[in-house]
């Protein structure tokens, strides 16, 4: 057998020894490590085994999950005591997909995971070419064929009786596939030599952002009708949508002006050098780079901004926050709107929460 | 002289002008051109649609009378008042929330963004899981949640009391409280008074300690100088320190302070909220202190608060500044979604307004005026601070 000598002066790696079992090692170093320490322990874990266990009690163990059809009074008997699940079997299709024909509501699912597949897609580096912007473009105008219908035999549904999720959905993506182009235009027209251009974007930019999106859609639901010629009409959707597009323009042109900055003068300079005309330096060899500075930021962009799209229940568009609310306005599940809201946040939470793990993996694989 | 001799002679193609100039007066004439199109195009339909309505524009409807109900409010407000009282009362209020929340916000974010880089295990992953949940969440839903909690608490009559004086009921939080009238104002002024003395003492301690070296406390300057200017006034003026007590009187209660349900849910959304991403501020600025600082303290033996207040802090604060001043501008901003719970800031009684007398383009300019003087105060106020702060390199 043989015997690795341990050569005395070689140095040896500042390494604790292991003796004792893991579990209580890493007890020690992570919750025991001084006396303040194990107290504060001690006492977090009380609270958090109370508050797990008061949620374990409502939330699963004296909870409701299923009623039949149209009657909570299952679940108004454990009122106060336990969730009361059932509201959610019982109203998830509209919650989900609002007032739109019941025997339809495979479109708008079906619209929901083009959404999903587009947004996965895009997320994927090695399909950042050229074809994904017509990617884009096809996948939505296929959503709008699924959600309008009208042809291929699939029945005319207006506007008006959208709703849910594939409306949070739509006011978030139109949002970001007009307002990204706005925002680059914005940006270098606020980075622009010519005075009134700057002057021109520097006026947009402060004013969207210097008031609140209540006020805009306020503007947009109120005020359009006002700014068109009498007997023009534009759905109020729509109009919506114009605001959180104009919104989302302002918002975006500053992220993307911190990518510009980012930019080594060298590159400009290099451009002028090939003699490159305006349009073409920022095409191929400012924009590129500039954007690829700030993906972590703009993915915190589009997160911020999807949340805010739940924003038009105020001025009364059927987002999924607005189905929610208004499916617990029915008197016999009046009670249980914090299932509801659960529920809801839930569904924000997951495309949020994969959206900002995303904007950490890109953060992480941009330093390494 | 030698790069002046390589550059190239202007180009003159078109005459006095380079082919730059040109295109840069072609592209802002085009641009500017359809600015104004689009402008005039909307300005004239505006025009137009407003006649045919028979609204007035202008601002001559601020002296008419509101006639709209405020339920809560900091000013004194009734349905007489004219609009533009109505007006003051909702800038009260937004104020009121922003102010107070701005300041929670800092307290809370501050004490999570810390508890993300303790040593403690469990501290870390709750404050990280605190920040993950709140931000991944649309605000406007957290409202309406707490909104809605603070319905289902219970009656005035089995009010919830942690503390004594204290009620928690469907009527909101109702607090004890200590009337302020023009007599506490002299204590309050004199204890401003106090201060400013402090803030010029101060100066010349630290001009001292410049100088020589030493190091001279300002605390018992500071204890002085604000406790013992107002207690002399008090004292001498006779000002009654009595505490008020609320109490249930039938259905509801009377005295003490009260924080109606739809402030007391939108301050707590909005303080929780924000908190996340102030948390997130602070934790990066701390981290952003380069590893050796934190060694040469310790090698310095220094203590920890002095450390951390002397060395850390101020080198965090550089960090942590002006993204904490979109974070004040976004609070202020989003307390505006009160709307969506009855509470009435001033987008929601410029939507009223709106909404009676037809002077759109009036309420929203006003709305417009309101945030961004908000927002230029904020601003002027963080960027005189981060002047201050901001890294001197001699």
């Amino acid at each position: 057998m043989t015997v690795i000598v341990d050569i005395p002066d070689a140095p040896r790696r500042a390494r604790r020894p292991q003796i004792g079992n893991p579990v209580l090692r890493w007890l020690r170093a992570n919750l025991f490590s001084s006396v303040p320490n194990g107290i504060l322990s001690i006492v977090l874990l009380a609270i958090l085994a109370k508050g797990v266990f008061s949620f374990v009690q409502w939330g699963v163990a004296n909870a409701v999950w299923l009623t039949p059809a149209n009657d909570s009074s299952a679940c108004r008997a454990v009122r106060g005591v336990g969730a009361c699940w059932a509201i959610i079997p019982e109203k998830y299709r509209f919650i989900l997909f609002g007032t739109y024909p019941f025997d339809e509501q495979w479109r708008p699912a079906l619209s929901v995971l083009l959404f999903i597949a587009l947004f996965y897609l895009s997320s994927r580096r090695a399909l950042w070419r050229r074809e994904l912007v017509y990617l884009w473009i096809g996948v939505l105008a296929l959503i709008s064929v699924l959600m309008w219908g009208g042809v291929l035999g699939l029945s005319f549904v207006s506007q008006d009786r959208w709703g849910g999720l594939p409306v949070t959905l739509i006011l978030a993506t139109f949002g970001l596939a007009f307002g990204f182009p706005l925002g680059i235009l914005v940006a270098l027209g606020r980075r622009s030599k010519l005075p009134a251009i700057r002057s021109l974007s520097v006026l947009y930019v402060e004013l969207i952002r210097g008031v609140p999106l209540v006020s805009l859609l306020f503007m947009a639901s109120v005020m359009f009708p006002l700014f068109m010629p009498s007997g023009f009409n534009i759905d109020k959707l729509l109009r919506a949508q114009i605001a959180i597009i104009l919104f989302a323009g302002a918002y975006l042109a500053e992220v993307i002006r911190g990518g510009l900055q980012a930019v080594p003068r060298g590159q400009y300079e290099a451009a002028d050098a090939l003699g490159l005309s305006y349009w073409r330096k920022n095409r191929l060899i400012i924009l590129p780079q500039a954007i690829r500075h700030v993906i972590p930021p703009l993915v915190n962009t589009f997160i911020a901004f999807f949340k805010d799209t739940s924003l038009v229940l105020i001025i009364g568009i059927f987002d999924l926050l607005t189905t929610a609310k208004t499916a617990i306005i029915d008197p016999a599940w009046q009670q249980f709107s914090v299932e509801v809201y659960i529920f809801v946040a839930a569904i924000y939470f997951v495309f949020c929460f994969a959206m900002s793990r995303y904007s950490r993996g890109l953060e992480g694989a941009s330093r390494r | 002289m030698t790069t002046d001799a390589r550059r190239p002679p202007p180009r003159r193609l078109y005459g006095a002008w380079g082919r730059r100039e040109l295109q840069g007066l072609f592209w802002q004439v085009l641009v500017v051109g359809i600015a104004l199109a689009v402008i005039g195009f909307l300005w004239s339909n505006t025009v137009t649609n407003l006649s045919a309505r028979r609204i007035t524009t202008g601002f001559a409807f601020l002296g008419r009378e509101a006639g709209m109900p405020i339920a809560d409010s900091l000013l004194a407000y009734n349905p007489r008042d004219t609009y533009l009282w109505a007006f003051v009362v909702g800038v009260g209020n937004t104020l009121r929330v922003a102010v107070i929340g701005i300041v929670l916000a800092t307290v809370l974010g501050t004490l999570i963004g810390i508890s993300r880089l303790s040593a403690n295990w469990l501290l870390s992953r709750l404050a990280a899981v605190y920040v993950e949940t709140l931000r991944d969440i649309p605000l406007l839903l957290q409202l309406l949640f707490w909104y809605v909690l603070m319905q289902a608490l219970p009656a005035a009559r089995a009010a919830w009391r942690p503390i004594e004086g204290v009620f928690l009921s469907n009527r909101g939080l109702i607090l004890p409280a200590i009337p302020i009238g023009p007599l506490q104002f002299w204590v309050l002024g004199a204890a401003v008074l106090g201060a400013a003395v402090f803030y010029l003492v101060r100066r010349r301690l630290i001009a001292q300690q410049m100088r020589d070296g030493k190091p001279r406390p300002a605390w018992p300057v500071a204890l002085g100088l604000i406790i013992v200017p107002p207690a002399a006034v008090s004292l001498v003026l006779g000002v009654p320190w009595t505490i008020e007590w609320p109490q249930l009187r039938g259905f509801n209660f009377v005295g003490g302070l009260t924080l109606a349900p739809e402030y007391f849910a939108l301050l707590i959304a909005l303080v929780t909220y924000t908190s996340a991403f102030i948390a997130e501020i602070v934790r990066s600025g701390i981290q952003s202190v380069p590893r050796g600082q934190w060694d040469a303290a310790n090698a310095l033996g220094l203590r920890r608060s002095f450390m951390l207040r002397q060395i850390i802090l101020p080198q965090a604060l550089r960090v942590i500044v002006p993204p904490m001043t979109s974070q004040y501008l976004n609070l202020t901003k989003n307390s505006s979604l009160a709307v969506a719970i009855g509470y009435q800031d001033v987008v929601s009684i410029a939507n009223t307004t709106l909404n009676q007398t037809g002077q759109a383009i009036e309420a929203i300019a006003l709305i417009m005026a309101v945030f961004l003087t908000i927002s230029l105060s904020i601003s002027f106020f963080m960027n005189w601070y981060n002047a201050r702060i901001a890294l001197v390199e001699r």
